[in-house]
């Protein structure tokens, strides 16, 4: 497995793009802390974000994990153009040659996309507790290690996003168009999502019925992992009680979740290791 | 002798094309071996099915008698195929340590073997600003790393100039004769004569021949008769005459086959005893080049 990811690593770090892509990931990932700065001062109306509980734990691990999950595009870049390249360069059949097996060529890139995701939750977390440290009203031990789950579902839904661009990368073999085709995939879902909500009109509760077919595709599943962070913050929850709206809405990391997004995961890397083995290069 | 690849009723078909037919021969340890076949023959296919880049339809092959699989053989095979592709940021000397990576061998025998091609001065250079040239160089460089049982090469001198040719084969040269086992596929008859010991000719997937190179050419020989006046007679002679095989007629000349050796003074006193003098009579061994084309075109 070291050796897989050595020569992985050996092949991105002397890529110029895909250095440039991973500092700019990271450097995003450490610019959520800048969020912090956002400061309103006009006359009477004073808006500072920070004061407004957006980093007290354990609230900030949602926040931080939602936004942070944001940036992953960049990332996506380097795993999808890391696959493409070694198809543009015809590289991929030169390591088959060299004595790499078609399951280890998976591996590398699969481990790679493992690392990947794990340090970024490794650096969500240290940016997050840092900000906690500095902005949280609560800073007592057993509240900041709640909702640490949210981490775990940072990194499962990247390394599920990862799999499912190293899918692409490897079916269609260009970098642009397997980006392309992700977004063909999304708007698909959208519409099928669309096409639910058409079937199940006259039911009382269509969003359920919906909820529940959709949560089991891909892009839905990941993006249910860690669902949206603003309605449950403190303050818009008091604007919404005082207009009349009740917000009862599950924020957790479901374990239903998980196990699809992983399913999912196992099913685009085997994919792409079939893909791979049945083709002449 | 230790036999490094066994290859048994190997079939490939892409779709209708029927690539590879039905194709067995054996590689022995310590021999020049060349494949040799047209453009589009199935000598690319055939490479490629045994370094594990096509899947075959149907039939066998073994690397060291069966002792290993086929990725782990590889580790201990040099191999280029077709044009050299390595990745076009990395210098070479970058590109040569990770194939070190891949192969798992360690990465201290890169300058020895950049030096042997002659790269050793370019080794802090982009891959992607090397000439064509260079790039095969490199390719060589890269498949000696492990310094490999067996060099298998596909088509080393495509494309190349006349002193790219001539180094490419000083360097192949200089590899066989220290004992390496190589595999060349051409379909240049005159590299696969100076540099093979023994050769597989191949057309449509079909093996047509496999043996030694020399046995290839010696197998028979030929005359090359000319005479000015009785020609008829000489013909009919020929023909009748139980160790000459076909006779033809090229131009001015008469061709006679032998099916069986003969001298030429042999065949010059019975043409005399028959009352024909000859004013040219010539023994020929036929070419690399009839012999294949013999072989490629009758079957």
């Amino acid at each position: 497995m070291l050796r897989l990811l050595t020569i992985e690593f050996h092949k991105l770090k002397h890529n110029k793009a895909s250095k440039i892509l991973t500092l700019i990931y990271f450097g995003l990932l450490t610019s959520i802390a800048l969020i912090a700065a956002i400061k309103f001062d006009i006359g009477f109306i004073q808006f500072h974000l920070a004061d407004m509980g957006i980093f007290n734990f354990p609230y900030i691990w949602h926040f931080n994990t939602y936004i942070a999950s944001i940036f992953k595009f960049f990332l996506l870049l380097v795993i999808v153009s890391m696959i493409a390249n070694e198809y543009s360069y015809k590289t991929l059949k030169q390591n088959l040659i060299d004595g790499l097996s078609k399951k280890e060529f998976i591996l590398s890139k699969f481990y790679t996309v493992v690392v990947f995701a794990g340090f970024s939750t490794l650096f969500v977390f240290i940016v997050s507790l840092v900000l906690g440290f500095i902005y949280s009203d609560y800073n007592e031990f057993s509240i900041i290690t709640t909702d640490l789950q949210y981490l775990l579902g940072f990194f499962i839904k990247l390394v599920g996003f990862f799999s499912f661009g190293l899918f692409f990368g490897i079916l269609v073999k260009r970098s642009a168009f397997a980006v392309g085709a992700m977004v063909v995939w999304l708007i698909v879902e959208t519409i099928f999502k669309g096409y639910l909500f058409y079937t199940f009109r006259g039911l009382d509760t269509v969003s359920e019925s919906v909820d529940g077919v959709m949560k089991f595709l891909p892009f839905e599943a990941m993006s249910n992992l860690i669902k949206e962070p603003f309605s449950r913050l403190g303050a818009v929850k008091s604007i919404a009680t005082s207009v009349g709206e009740q917000i009862t809405k599950s924020y957790g990391v479901e374990f239903l979740n998980i196990l699809i997004v992983m399913l999912w995961t196992f099913i685009f890397i085997y994919g792409s290791y079939a893909l791979l083995k049945k083709r002449d290069l | 002798m230790e036999t490094i690849l066994t290859l048994k009723n190997l079939d490939k078909k892409f779709g209708r094309v029927h690539a590879v037919n039905n194709l067995s021969f054996d590689i022995k340890k310590g021999n020049v071996y060349g494949i040799l076949g047209p453009n589009g023959s199935g000598k690319s296919t055939t490479l490629g099915i045994i370094l594990n880049v096509v899947n075959k339809t149907s039939g066998e092959f073994t690397w060291f008698d069966g002792n290993l699989s086929t990725h782990q053989a590889l580790k201990k095979v040099g191999a280029i195929i077709e044009r050299p592709n390595f990745y076009p940021y990395m210098t070479a000397s970058q590109n040569l340590s990770l194939i070190c990576k891949i192969k798992g061998v360690s990465s201290e025998k890169i300058e020895e073997k950049l030096k042997i091609v002659n790269l050793y001065q370019r080794r802090n250079s982009k891959f992607s600003a090397f000439s064509l040239g260079m790039k095969q160089r490199m390719a060589i460089a890269s498949a000696l790393l492990n310094d490999p049982e067996i060099l298998i090469l596909d088509e080393p001198t495509n494309g190349l100039d006349p002193q790219g040719i001539h180094e490419i084969r000083q360097i192949i040269q200089q590899v066989a004769k220290n004992g390496t086992t190589i595999l060349l596929a051409s379909h240049l008859l005159d590299e696969v004569e100076k540099v093979c010991s023994h050769v597989v000719v191949i057309r449509e997937g079909i093996k047509l021949y496999s043996g030694r190179v020399d046995e290839m050419t010696a197998s028979k020989g030929l005359f090359e008769l000319k005479t000015t006046t009785e020609k008829t007679k000489l013909l009919t002679l020929l023909e009748q005459h139980q160790r000459i095989g076909s006779v033809k007629e090229e131009g001015e000349f008469i061709i006679a086959y032998l099916a069986e050796e003969m001298e030429s003074t042999e065949i010059n006193a019975f043409l005399f005893k028959n009352g024909i003098t000859v004013s040219h009579l010539v023994k020929r061994k036929p070419s690399l080049e009839q012999q294949f084309l013999d072989l490629t075109n009758n079957k």
